[in-house]
């Protein structure tokens, strides 16, 4: 595989398991993705999709290969310089205390102040307007365990926003959302993508994939994953083979749809 | 006391400034530390009832009285050191053996380990109060373990003193990076932070005054689970004004019970009962208070 100058992240030969007893999970994961653009990884459950991502976080390190981060080990990133470049934004997040939304939020700002330092207005500001853009500027002073599951995640997506990274790395952000704020999490993430926004998301939701991807890594467990664009990759032939299913995809309103039986 | 008597009555100034004013002082930071403790506690192991010794602190603090008083001759200073040293062993061992369980994530370990540890320290101090001496060991070990505050002097202050600062002040220089840390691992590290390094710098910066302070005053317990939960009701979560609030309400909450404990009846009554007193009362009127907000 070659290299492309402008990847903004790309794995190279990565291969990363659990147990050194045990088979990798990944094996040789070759892809890179460029910048703007939003990469669904797909798959069934216990291919590796989370596991994936935590590699592309640096929370895994990789047994063998390389993750780049434009162009350099994501292991020579300093700590505070790795968070202002990635974002994370988990499947779900406990928390008993009661912060309000806004100082959740502002915990965003962390990789952007000094290992002691204290947010200041400007922060409180940058904030606020993540709040706003994932739409829930309304809740800035509820707490947090008040919130509903779905105005949760669009807390922890506002948290990544206020965190102003390059790569923002969304693992199943879909999943705790009913249909309504369904449309609007994929609204936000291509608002982010028309600003330069970088995304990458795990998505078990094929409708979610067809309206907001550009680019696919398909994985199933035990083959090579196979990265591609969203048309090339997501075929019915290989749709019903990874997820043993028959699928079938038509196209209703202009819009792809996935139909299985 | 007037002012004008302090000046005149050499008994009275020498009252107030060699027993009050250290006394005083004592119960400040006393209260200060456990409650930043508890609350640094807390936020760590995402945990509203957790208090600072219960990774082994407190227990190994009573199991070095005890040692001291039982095996060691159980002079003063020699009981101050042994607690201190033994509450801190007891942090390190249960550091030590989270490290080499192979179960769960890292604060599970260092739960886990905890239990043990305390577990083990309590025993021991089960067994020196078997062998004590009855008529003069045994009350006295009693009497540790029931905290006070009365016999505090210049000299004790001023011994665990250094601890303190530094410690108080290491804790709230963190006072908004305790947020980050409260959350999950990944997501600390996601936010720039090294979660586990980090944790253990608070972690010991938390337990090493708390350590000094009930090496002097044996155990005073309920002050550090019950003031950051009184905080979180007054304040919001956010430990950026949380953590110097805490510290300001346990100072006032454990003077207060000194007092109490001073001048309520003829005789002394040990701090920690009034603490355990007044503590549970106000945890059950907080946990049946409707909107109970915290949730464990």
């Amino acid at each position: 595989m070659t290299q492309d100058p402008h990847a903004l992240l790309a794995f190279r030969d990565v291969t990363f398991g659990y147990s050194p007893n045990r088979p990798p999970v990944l094996a040789r994961v070759n892809f890179s993705l460029r910048a703007g653009r939003v990469l669904a990884i797909v798959g069934p459950n216990g291919a590796g999709k989370t596991t994936l991502l935590a590699l592309a976080l640096g929370w895994l390190r990789p047994w063998q290969g390389d993750v780049l981060l434009a162009g350099r080990a994501l292991r020579d990133y300093r700590r505070a310089e790795r968070g202002r470049w990635l974002a994370l934004v988990p499947q779900s997040e406990h928390t008993p205390f009661d912060y309000t939304a806004l100082e959740y939020v502002l915990m965003g700002r962390a990789p952007h102040l000094p290992p002691l330092g204290l947010p200041g207005p400007a922060d409180y500001e940058i904030a606020m307007d993540a709040l706003a853009r994932a739409g829930i500027a309304a809740l800035a002073h509820r707490p947090v365990p008040q919130l509903s599951g779905g105005e949760r995640q669009l807390m922890l997506l506002a948290r990544a926003i206020a965190q102003q990274p390059r790569l923002m790395l969304l693992d199943e952000p879909t999943a705790h959302l009913d249909l309504h704020n369904k449309a609007r999490l994929i609204q936000i993430m291509r608002h982010l993508r028309a600003q330069g926004m970088t995304l990458v998301m795990t998505n078990h939701e094929p409708d979610v994939v067809l309206a907001v991807a550009d680019d696919v890594l398909l994985m199933e467990a035990g083959r090579p994953p196979v990265f591609g664009l969203l048309d090339e990759v997501f075929t019915e032939d290989t749709l019903s083979r990874v997820y043993r299913l028959p699928i079938r995809l038509v196209e209703a309103n202009g819009r792809k749809q996935v139909v299985w039986t | 006391m007037a002012w004008s008597r302090l000046q005149e009555d050499e008994l009275a100034a020498r009252l107030v400034l060699n027993l009050r004013i250290p006394r005083l002082l004592a119960a400040l930071l006393l209260g200060m530390t456990l409650s930043a403790a508890g609350m640094v506690f807390q936020l760590l192991f995402s945990n509203p009832l957790v208090e600072p010794g219960f990774l082994a602190v407190s227990p190994g603090a009573a199991f070095g009285a005890a040692f001291a008083i039982v095996l060691l001759g159980g002079g003063a200073l020699m009981t101050q050191a042994s607690a201190a040293a033994f509450a801190l062993a007891g942090l390190g061992f249960s550091y030590l053996i989270a490290r080499r369980l192979r179960f769960g994530g890292w604060v599970l370990r260092l739960v886990l380990a905890g239990i043990a540890v305390s577990a083990l320290f309590s025993a021991g101090v089960g067994l020196l109060k078997y062998i004590a001496d009855p008529l003069t060991q045994l009350p006295e070990i009693t009497f540790w373990l029931l905290g006070s505050l009365a016999s505090i002097t210049w000299p004790k202050l001023l011994s665990v003193l250094p601890a303190v600062v530094l410690g108080l002040g290491i804790v709230l220089l963190f006072r908004w990076r305790l947020n980050v840390l409260s959350l999950n691992e990944e997501t600390a590290f996601s936010l720039g932070a090294a979660p586990n390094r980090e944790r253990l710098v608070l972690i010991v910066a938390a337990v090493a005054p708390t350590a000094a302070l009930i090496s002097i005053s044996g155990m005073v317990s309920w002050v550090g689970l019950i003031v950051p939960h009184i905080t979180r009701r007054l304040f919001d979560a956010d430990t950026r004004f949380g953590l110097p609030a805490t510290m300001l309400i346990g100072g006032i909450f454990t003077v207060l019970c000194d007092n109490a404990a001073r001048v309520l009846l003829a005789g002394e009554i040990p701090l920690g009962i009034l603490t355990s007193l007044l503590g549970a009362l106000i945890f059950l009127g907080l946990m049946t208070a409707q909107q109970f907000r915290s949730r464990p």
